[in-house]
């Protein structure tokens, strides 16, 4: 049956997960932005307390094993995906740097659920991971990586230097994307899980950025790094497709945590944009003709459609996961549309609020600078056209390039 | 939709979180233990307020669902059969023509999407009223042709609408001579002039000699020429915005063609009104009239779903003429300007579909409408404009040509930004 409402049973999540942004996240905001390269040590008390409640079935897992009974015997459900990216939605409206940088929430979590085995679920499960595929001469083609592992004995021997690793310092594992043979391709590349620590692996610096500077983004170093063999996610065997085609799977999973992201921050920016318009006699309303408003409410109430759609796209992305179709498609349109949105709102909501918009003493001007590498990161807007593309077209990498 | 108490306290324990003095006296470990306690509780006391129950058979009614009904699966089918094979080939002729071909009219009534409007006990077939459901028929309709479709769901609207604001002895009168077609009705809501805003009616309606005298322009309004009822949205004195059942023999309803940039098949035609009307012309009684509102909003979410249907069959004509299509020795679908633009329009398709979508599902569960559907005609006017006008720029000079449709899809979607009241799904 359609309906595209946010399920009762999720709604104390929300709720939840909106008090810890208003409460928690916001009155630290400012200052972790300032404060660039300190651990926001709040978030430790917080990341317990959270992992806490979802022990206690309040949290994303409350989203299994209910539902309605759907078509053809088929039981509809509105589970962990879906609760992830309502609950992402509410902390990134808070503040998108310190979502990214709370313990145990990093983007090699979601690489871990999406293809790690029973076994190392259960070693790697409940720490944090962060994720490095990035290095300086491989950026959204991610087959060109140089990263190398060897098997010598019953360890692998990785080498090679990673950069853009968000969590890369503050999180206790490390998903790392590396080749078994440069020479095979895509096809060789496999994802490694190296705990923090471990001699061979170095954080060589942190990167000083535009935006989300709550969170930590390093270069990371490996230099005969030695893990052992069963750290490698998935098989070992080089297949000539589906390896690769595994790996990127992840991103099934993550892009529309980026959309969530998005479609946060924008919010953010919209209401406060709206309650500082309001002072000056700017109120936009619903019902009425759409040309016959002032330029400045038209712009609100037009933002507010570009976000309502790329929120109904992330829920769908999210409840096609929750419900075992694959979403490769709709999962980047969720992250293409609501990211470019989000940067345009973000922006958009500066300009309308002019000075006050634009000055440090409102976040406004922060979410302007948060939001813009929510159209880069996990494959930038160009990346997302592709694959639609290529989909709607019937193209392979090869012809569409 | 953040909870006071909780962020309260979770203030107070920030605080504490970054204090020195608590990390070495060890307060964390305790507080810790404090704040998953009071998150847990804080969880299942906002579940239970919201009234949750505790598990069974409520739980799960009220999921996020995109799957269709299996009824409405198979209306789904159906509009699409016939939209392909019915509309697509008899657009052309239509529009040029002004009117809706014959053939087209004969088919349609075997459909008997008359019947399927109205419900069993006004002499139709249909088990109930669902705005979902002709939702997704018009989106189906009008990937075949914006404007017949238009067209063919200009007497559904009318029923749907006398259901939704009639007393039970007006649909009594009216609804079984729409469910066997006996009579074409269609809506008369917009009004020609710049910056229209529905909730702002010229035309005007007051009590005169124990009924009401109506008089203004309407616009824009599909069959005119053949219908022998008019549903007439007017400004009621003392009342505010109301419908009139409004028949077209009566003197002073003066209608003729209103042609534009597209839209014709559909018979668009000006109306002009200065006219008696009995006391039960006025739909519905004083309690029971609801907002007039809800009246705008269905008719956004019905024509943001055609906006949607033809969105659609812009999307595919392009995919297949793009990716046929050799220049520098190879399909142009090969370049990314070409290819990121059509994925584009396939985004903001879903997008303007899902809004569509939402609001009239808010519709059928009687949720409030009218900030969903202020969104989806926003929303629709901008992206569907946009997708028109791409889907032209993409077939280059044989866009502009009319022997390809694309060139009247792009003057059909023009209206999306303009028609408020064309249906009522």
């Amino acid at each position: 049956m359609i309906r595209l409402e946010v399920p009762r049973k999720l709604k104390g999540l929300v709720e939840l997960a909106s008090s810890v942004a208003e409460g928690y996240f916001r009155p630290i905001s400012r200052k972790y932005d300032r404060a660039e390269h300190t651990y926001p040590k709040e978030l430790d008390l917080l990341a317990a307390a959270m992992s806490a409640v979802d022990r206690g079935g309040a949290g994303v897992d409350s989203g299994r094993g209910s539902g309605e009974r759907g078509r053809g015997g088929d039981t509809i459900r509105n589970g962990g995906n879906m609760a992830t990216v309502l609950g992402l939605t509410e902390l990134c409206w808070g503040d998108v740097g310190l979502a990214l940088t709370l313990p145990g929430q990093g983007l090699g979590n979601a690489a871990i659920a999406a293809v790690a085995s029973p076994e190392q679920k259960a070693r790697f499960g409940e720490r944090w991971a962060a994720m490095a595929i990035t290095e300086p001469e491989a950026g959204s083609d991610s087959a060109a990586i140089r990263t190398t592992a060897r098997l010598d004995g019953e360890e692998w021997v990785l080498d090679g230097e990673k950069i853009y690793v968000t969590g890369g310092e503050r999180a206790d594992l490390v998903v790392v994307w590396a080749t078994l043979d440069p020479r095979q391709g895509r096809a060789a590349i496999k994802s490694f899980v190296v705990e923090k620590g471990t001699p061979g692996m170095e954080v060589v610096r942190l990167d000083r950025k535009m935006g989300i500077r709550a969170s930590d983004t390093a270069v990371i170093r490996f230099d005969g790094c030695r893990i052992p063999r069963d750290n490698l996610l998935g098989s070992e065997v080089i297949h000539t497709r589906e390896s690769f085609a595994g790996a990127m799977q992840t991103f099934d999973n993550t892009r529309p945590m980026v959309a969530a992201m998005a479609v946060g921050v924008a919010r953010a920016a919209l209401e406060r944009a709206t309650e500082i318009l309001a002072a000056s006699e700017v109120k936009p309303q619903h019902g009425g003709g759409p040309r016959d408003a002032p330029a400045a409410e038209a712009e609100l109430v037009r933002m507010e459609a570009e976000l309502e759609a790329s929120r109904l796209l992330m829920l769908r992305a999210a409840w096609m996961a929750d419900n075992g179709r694959p979403n490769s498609v709709e999962a980047s349109m969720a992250k293409a549309k609501a990211a470019r949105v989000a940067n345009d709102i973000t922006l958009r909501c500066v300009e309308l609020c002019g000075a006050v918009g634009y000055g440090e003493t409102e976040l406004l001007e922060k979410w302007a600078r948060d939001s813009k590498i929510l159209d880069i990161f996990e494959g930038t807007q160009q990346i997302q056209l592709l694959i639609i593309a290529r989909r709607l077209l019937g193209k392979r990498s090869h012809e569409l390039k | 939709m953040s909870n006071p108490l909780l962020r309260g306290s979770l203030r107070l324990l920030n605080a504490f979180a970054g204090s020195e003095l608590a990390e070495r006296y060890g307060l964390q470990e305790r507080a810790k233990a404090w704040l998953a306690k009071g998150a847990q509780r804080g969880v299942s006391m906002m579940s239970q307020r919201r009234g949750e129950p505790a598990g069974g058979e409520e739980r799960g009614r009220d999921l996020f669902d995109l799957t269709p009904t299996e009824d409405q699966e198979l209306i789904q089918q159906t509009m699409r059969r016939f939209a392909e094979e019915v509309l697509r080939p008899a657009a052309g002729r239509a529009d040029d023509a002004m009117a809706l071909p014959a053939e087209v009219l004969a088919r349609a009534s075997d459909l008997g999407l008359g019947a399927l409007a109205v419900p069993e006990r006004y002499g139709g077939a249909a088990d109930g009223r669902s705005p979902v459901t002709w939702t997704l028929a018009a989106e189906e309709l009008a990937r075949g042709d914006m404007a017949l479709a238009w067209a063919l769901l200009a007497p559904v609207s009318v029923a749907n609408l006398l259901m939704d604001h009639g007393t039970d002895a007006q649909r009594e009168r009216w609804l079984p001579d729409l469910a066997d077609e006996k009579r074409v009705a269609t809506a008369a809501l917009l009004e020609p002039r710049p910056l229209f805003d529905p909730r702002r009616l010229l035309t005007r309606a007051r009590p005169h000699r124990g009924g009401f005298r109506i008089r203004g322009d309407k616009s824009l309004v599909a069959r005119g020429r053949s219908a022998d009822l008019l549903l007439v949205s007017a400004d009621l004195e003392g009342e505010g915005r109301r419908l009139f059942v409004v028949d077209k023999d009566r003197a002073g309803v003066d209608v003729e063609p209103e042609p534009a940039m597209g839209l014709r098949g559909a018979d668009p035609c000006r109306v002009r009104l200065d006219v008696e009307v009995p006391a039960d012309a006025l739909v519905g009684e004083e309690a029971e009239r609801g907002s007039h509102q809800r009246v705008v909003d269905l008719a956004r979410i019905g024509w943001g779903a055609l906006a949607v249907g033809q969105c659609r069959a812009m999307l595919e004509y392009v995919i297949e003429y793009c990716n046929d299509r050799v220049a520098f020795g190879e399909p142009i679908t090969n370049r990314q300007a070409v290819a990121f633009l059509i994925a584009d329009m396939a985004i903001e398709v879903d997008g303007m579909r899902l809004l569509v979508w939402r609001a009239a599902s808010r519709a059928e569960h009687g949720l409030d409408t009218t900030r969903a559907a202020h969104l989806v005609r926003v929303q629709c006017a901008d992206k569907a404009m946009k997708i028109g006008t791409d889907g032209v720029q993409l077939l280059g000079g044989a866009g502009f040509i009319r022997e390809h449709p694309v060139e009247m899809w792009y003057r059909h979607l023009r209206s999306v930004g303009v028609v408020e009241g064309g249906i009522s799904p």
